[in-house]
């Protein structure tokens, strides 16, 4: 804001850097897992900050609505669900905890080390990015990167995605196969939580949309704005206004695959109309990019919004290895 | 110190935490969280480099690394979801031999999944089996 007399940013570095450290440092040793949970989501928005500092409003967005906020409600229902702080084992003989300490301190020293003499001047693909970037008619040469002169990296992702939600539904029992979810179900929902979910999902929903659309030339894109929008789907289902589809759900499924697969098709058809494998044809390249990065954002949705729910449950198993009722499993 | 090398010894000092975490956490959870905390180290590393390469560049920071590093994030948080699921997959499974255990004492020769079914009503009644 310019008139006001801010402070420098500057100043902001060292408290930021000793603060993030400093909680760190407390989630590891403090004794509670639950208090350990919500530290660790301070974390992630404290992180987040510090990569505004470094310049980095894309990865600032994806670590705040990632690491800051869908971890930190699935770390939180794990930590409701095991139990907290119950099965902590005896803490370690002093002797181990000062080894283990020096080693984690040469490890921190010797990286410190490196991280202050790198060479100089800096090795930069700033020029390089921004040469070819007219190509992808797109502002933001981390979406350029991420769409274009990366995107194997970025298709890599996307089918990592896809895969982990097929890992994570096979960890249900057997019985269970074709239900819901219900790792989100955690009982009634209180009044406050009810009323967030009901005003919280239309905002988040334009949001979600916004930081997609937005993110061709500004800090934004598929990443950050399926996040937003898994939040939302995590939110409503907390809340029981919806519930998750069951995992053989065909629209469920095909909303995870539709982003890769897409990728892929339009990929390897770059083989033929284009030069090489993920190339796009020159007139149709902002028109293609746009196409993927419509699919991608479904499908990241989806897929994060379904890691979230957890694996197929039988219902009225809420608490660990409580084995269903009778009735329950007959209606089931 | 620029604000590349405070936040690169910084990410260095989360990667010492996280491996102290890692290596003596006191419940898998928390051993899964100081996992995270040397991922996040490791990507506030890349970050101040670059950072660096950025200003040499003449931007605020270089773009492949911040690619590579929005899709670090979002596999780190896929581990994390599938980690998760594990631990509450292993607590369940650890419930049930409790009480699959607890059925066997009574009856022997029953089929699995009679036995299954046999498992479920016996926890029914021995709720406090799962907690031992």
């Amino acid at each position: 804001m310019p008139g006001l007399p801010l402070p420098d940013p500057r100043w902001a570095d060292v408290p930021l850097a000793l603060a993030s450290l400093g909680l760190a440092l407390w989630l590891t040793l403090t004794r509670r897992d639950r208090a350990a949970v919500i530290g660790f989501t301070g974390y992630g928005l404290l992180v987040g900050l510090v990569w505004v500092r470094l310049g980095s409003v894309d990865v600032a967005l994806t670590e705040a609505a990632l690491g800051g906020g869908l971890m930190g409600l699935l770390l939180l229902i794990a930590v409701r669900r095991l139990g907290d702080g119950t099965a902590l084992s005896p803490p370690p003989a002093l002797l181990t905890r000062l080894l283990v300490g020096l080693l984690c301190l040469a490890v921190t020293l010797g990286l410190a080390a490196v991280v202050l003499g790198l060479p100089s001047p800096a090795p930069s693909l700033v020029e390089a990015v921004a040469q070819h970037q007219a190509l992808t008619e797109l502002g933001n040469p981390v979406a350029a990167v991420l769409i274009a002169f990366r995107a194997v990296d970025t298709l890599l992702e996307s089918v990592v995605l896809a895969l982990a939600v097929i890992v994570l539904w096979s960890f249900g029992a057997d019985r269970a196969w074709g239900l819901r979810p219900r790792a989100l179900d955690i009982g009634p929902p209180s009044s406050a939580l009810l009323l967030l979910g009901r005003l919280l999902p239309p905002v988040g929903l334009i949001v979600g949309v916004h930081l997609f659309w937005t993110g061709a030339d500004h800090p934004g894109g598929p990443f950050q704005g399926g996040a937003v929008l898994a939040a939302m789907a995590a939110l409503v289902w907390l809340t029981r206004l919806g519930e998750p589809p069951p995992v053989d759900d065909w629209l469920t499924r095909l909303g995870i695959v539709v982003g890769p697969l897409l990728f892929l098709v339009i990929g390897l058809s770059g083989v033929v109309v284009a030069d090489a494998f993920l190339g796009y044809p020159e007139a149709f390249t902002k028109p293609l990019i746009l196409l993927i990065e419509t699919a991608k954002t479904l499908s990241i949705a989806v897929a994060l919004a379904l890691l979230v729910a957890g694996p197929p449950e039988l219902p009225g198993s809420m608490s660990t290895g409580q084995p269903a009722t009778t009735e329950s499993r007959v209606t089931g | 110190m620029t604000e590349t090398q405070i936040y690169g010894v910084c990410g260095a000092g989360l990667i010492g935490i996280g491996l102290y975490g890692a290596i003596l956490g006191r419940s898998a959870l928390r051993r899964l969280l100081a996992f995270n905390l040397i991922g996040s180290g490791v990507f506030l590393v890349f970050g101040a480099i670059a950072r660096r390469g950025g200003l040499a560049g003449g931007g605020a920071s270089d773009p492949v690394p911040q690619a590579l590093v929005i899709t670090g994030l979002v596999v780190a948080f896929a581990a994390t979801a599938i980690a998760v699921a594990l631990l509450m997959r292993l607590a369940a499974v650890e419930g049930e031999d409790a009480s699959s255990r607890a059925a066997s004492r009574s009856t022997d020769a029953l089929s699995p999944p009679v036995a299954a079914s046999a498992s479920n009503s016996a926890g029914g009644e021995e709720p406090a089996r799962a907690g031992d």
